[in-house]
């Protein structure tokens, strides 16, 4: 207790020296730093931010010290992230390497994979998006159709992505291949590359929300070369799933979040039908904001609850990804009553931009609980791997 | 500040209660009970094995002739009891008369009632609410001051295991209007005074309160706890560890219901596969399963608060008995509907855990009581 102490003493006081004014603000969408070969700072101190960070290992605070990370217990990283809270800091950097790839790698990797992958994601110097869903290959994930043939000394691969986060701005992607069409879930494989490798061409998709985050990404003849195949030939079904549980913990701590520039719950619907002293008057709709602000407490405790559990078991994934997505959905409804016509603008001067974010979010937050897995699925696989209901 | 349980102990204390329980208090005990419409409506006998384990004392202090082991000792326990639906009066005795003692009790008070508590040789009741729904200060009882004690005069209900206290611990106004929180005082009273009218109300779970009318009820000066006018300021806190207690026995009725219908989603057939293996059945056991979780987290959260005296205490008690409310609520139905005609036999268990839920969601205040507190707690 006495040296966890010290650590929250030395913790504050590093952040209080090291993390700039600035980065001590509610981030707008747009200035969240993702790292990249061509990395964008639109905030002027976002760039002495990571920089620090990174020095100090806490772009990935539970990471090895050998990969670039902060070698921290859980006791201390959750130390970190309420003294981060605490101080209102941003997070220094954003990457699906951080969240998705690198947890895996550091699973399963090989020492050289390691060593190769590892400490470019924590100095944020790759930008990785996901490569799994395909247009044929929704929920029916492993129905897959991309191809990777074995022309020897390197795989030629040829089909199409679709929903790849950020795609348009990514420098690497790690993609889920068929390297065997006789078989399903084990004729599938698990490839790095590098997106700037000749054949590959992205179209970024317009969402109901305005926005373009999403990705069709196309391979036509793309060779990438052999030693970039994470684990066995035809094993990548394993790997994938393991992927996607690092994925659904991420989407689930976002989606109770809020996971964009949008103020906290509590104070959007104060704006909206608080009184002067932030009381709200309605009792319906009183009642409706208590009961989502407790259900965010229960969260809460239950997502600390899971970090402390031993591994990250699919089915409490599924559990956070499920619940944490389709709370934010009603949230974002409950927000929506309250806000009125007020909430219905879609651009202009005429309204706040509180109030033009609140829109855009709402309409984002449906994707939440499609991405990563829709949340029919998530509860197929409670079902499976909690309840041991028959298929 | 309580010492925290470790790991190890937790699951030492669980694996015991929970062999326990099975063994000494199985569902069919309950149905004993109310087949042969017991005059107590416990078991004794079982009351005095459970104060020999220790755990009737479990929030005493070893001071006073209990064992002192907290708030998430006390909700390991509990969650066990919850899962053979045991009747007992530990709800009565030990979550919320005898910690008002403990907390405001003077020295002969606690003498008198605290090892008796914890040996299991006394049961005493929490006599407080007078309305059906739960409203701890609307207190309408007056004890007025003369010059031998107390004269007490009003109506109690839902007192539980009334018929049966050996003691009350009686909630009245000794100022005050009825809704404030000041004026009340709490008092210490035997159940046998003269002018003291007991009425047994047999309950849906098959376990007993009562109603109890006090007619010029004349009590000692002593019998005072506290302060004359301040008894809320006792009260409160005992009943924030009293719904966390109880939120615990739901979690455990919960658990217990559904793990009864997730075998017979296994076993039953129809259409010539079992019933679970149908997805407009998978869904939904895969929702209460989060539902579950989300209530066990919440009831976790609050005990762990009461034992580190957190200041958001009164918060997260509130989270806690509105999840484990929603949540039993959610559960008991779904089981009844997924056990289909079986579920509305009396011979089936699961009834019983549906009844057993819609009274512990009204003890010490339902959903729609939590959720108005905790907007005001937060100050929305």
């Amino acid at each position: 207790m006495i040296k966890l102490d010290s650590f929250r003493n030395e913790t504050r006081t590093w952040l209080e020296e090291n993390c700039p004014p600035g980065m001590r603000t509610p981030m707008p969408d747009d200035e969240r730093v993702w790292g990249g070969k061509k990395p964008v700072f639109k905030h002027p101190d976002a760039k002495t931010w990571m920089d620090r960070m990174i020095e100090r290992g806490w772009t990935a605070p539970r990471w090895p010290r050998e990969y670039g990370g902060g070698g921290l217990s859980l006791a201390e990283a959750e130390i970190l992230s309420e003294e981060m809270n605490r101080l209102g800091c941003r997070p220094p950097l954003f990457s699906f390497g951080l969240g998705m790839l690198g947890p895996l790698l550091l699973d399963i990797g090989t020492a050289t994979e390691k060593e190769r992958y590892l400490p470019p994601i924590t100095r944020g110097e790759i930008w990785w998006c996901q490569g799994y869903s395909e247009p044929g290959a929704g929920s029916d994930l492993a129905g897959l159709q991309t191809r990777a043939e074995d022309k020897g000394d390197h795989y030629l691969v040829n089909g199409q992505k679709v929903w790849t986060s950020y795609a348009h701005h990514a420098d690497w992607i790690f993609c889920l291949v068929r390297t065997d069409t006789s078989v399903k879930h084990a004729g599938i494989s698990f490839l790095l590359f590098d997106m700037e490798s000749p054949g590959i061409e992205v179209r970024p998709i317009k969402l109901i929300s305005g926005t373009s985050v999403f990705c069709e990404t196309f391979f036509d003849d793309v060779r990438v070369p052999k030693d970039q195949l994470i684990g066995e030939i035809n094993g990548g079904w394993a790997i994938a799933k393991q992927l996607l549980a690092h994925e659904r913990s991420m989407i689930s701590q976002l989606g109770a979040r809020g996971g964009n520039r949008l103020p906290p719950f509590k104070d959007m619907a104060r704006r909206y039908v608080g009184d002067g002293n932030g009381r709200i008057a309605d009792p319906l709709l009183r009642d409706l904001i208590a009961r989502e602000l407790i259900n965010d407490r229960a969260f809460e405790s239950t997502s600390k609850r899971a970090m402390g559990a031993a591994g990250a078991a699919a089915g409490l994934a599924s559990m956070l990804k499920y619940y944490g997505t389709e709370q934010n959905k009603r949230k974002m409804e409950v927000l929506m009553k309250c806000a009125g016509s007020a909430g219905l603008g879609w651009e202009g001067d005429e309204f706040a931009d509180d109030d033009l974010v609140l829109c855009r979010s709402w309409l984002r937050s449906k994707g939440n609980s499609i991405e990563g897995g829709t949340s029919e699925v998530q509860l197929n696989v409670i079902a499976k791997r909690e309840l041991g209901l028959p298929d | 500040m309580i010492e925290q349980l470790t790991q190890e102990d937790r699951k030492l204390l669980r694996d015991t209660a929970a062999r326990f329980f099975h063994e000494r208090s199985p569902i069919t005990a309950l149905r004993q009970l109310r087949d042969k419409k017991d005059a107590v409506g416990f078991d004794p006998g079982l009351w005095r094995e459970i104060s020999d384990m220790g755990w009737a004392g479990i929030l005493i202090d070893e001071n006073d002739g209990g064992v002192g082991l907290g708030s998430q000792a006390l909700g390991v326990i509990l969650e066990q009891s919850g899962r053979s639906l045991a009747a007992s009066p530990f709800v009565a005795t030990v979550l919320s008369a005898a910690p008002i003692i403990s907390s405001a009790g003077n020295p002969e008070q606690r003498g008198n009632a605290l090892p008796g508590v914890s040996n299991g040789v006394l049961v005493i009741s929490l006599a407080h609410e007078e309305s059906p729904r739960h409203a701890p200060h609307q207190i309408s009882t007056r004890a007025a001051k003369n010059v031998d004690g107390y004269t007490i005069n009003g109506k109690k209900t839902f007192v539980l295991d009334g018929h049966v206290a050996d003691l009350f611990l009686l909630v009245a106004r000794t100022a005050g209007q009825n809704e404030e929180r000041a004026g009340i005082s709490l008092f210490l009273i035997d159940s046998s005074l003269p002018g003291i009218n007991i009425k047994r109300t047999t309950m849906v779970d098959s376990r007993n309160a009562a109603h109890i009318q006090f007619d010029n009820v004349q009590i000692p000066a002593n019998s005072i706890i506290g302060k004359a006018g301040y008894g809320a300021e006792i009260l409160d806190p005992v009943l924030d560890g009293a719904r966390a207690g109880i939120a615990s026995e739901m979690l455990g009725t919960a658990q217990k219901t559904f793990d009864i219908t997730i075998e017979y989603l296994k076993t039953r057939e129809q259409f010539g596969a079992p019933i679970g293996s149908f997805q407009a059945l998978k869904h939904r056991a895969a929702e209460m399963f989060c539902e579950i979780e989300l209530a066990r987290s919440a009831v976790y959260s609050a005990l762990q608060a009461l034992d580190q005296k957190a200041s958001n205490t009164a918060e997260l008690v509130c989270v806690a008995k509105a999840k484990a409310c929603d949540m039993i609520e959610l559960v008991s139905n779904e089981a009844v509907q997924m056990h289909g005609g079986v579920g509305m036999t009396d011979e089936a268990n699961i009834g019983l855990f549906l009844k057993r839920a819609r009274v512990a969601q009204q003890l010490f205040g339902d959903v729609i009581f939590h959720r108005q507190r905790f907007a005001d707690l937060i100050g929305i």
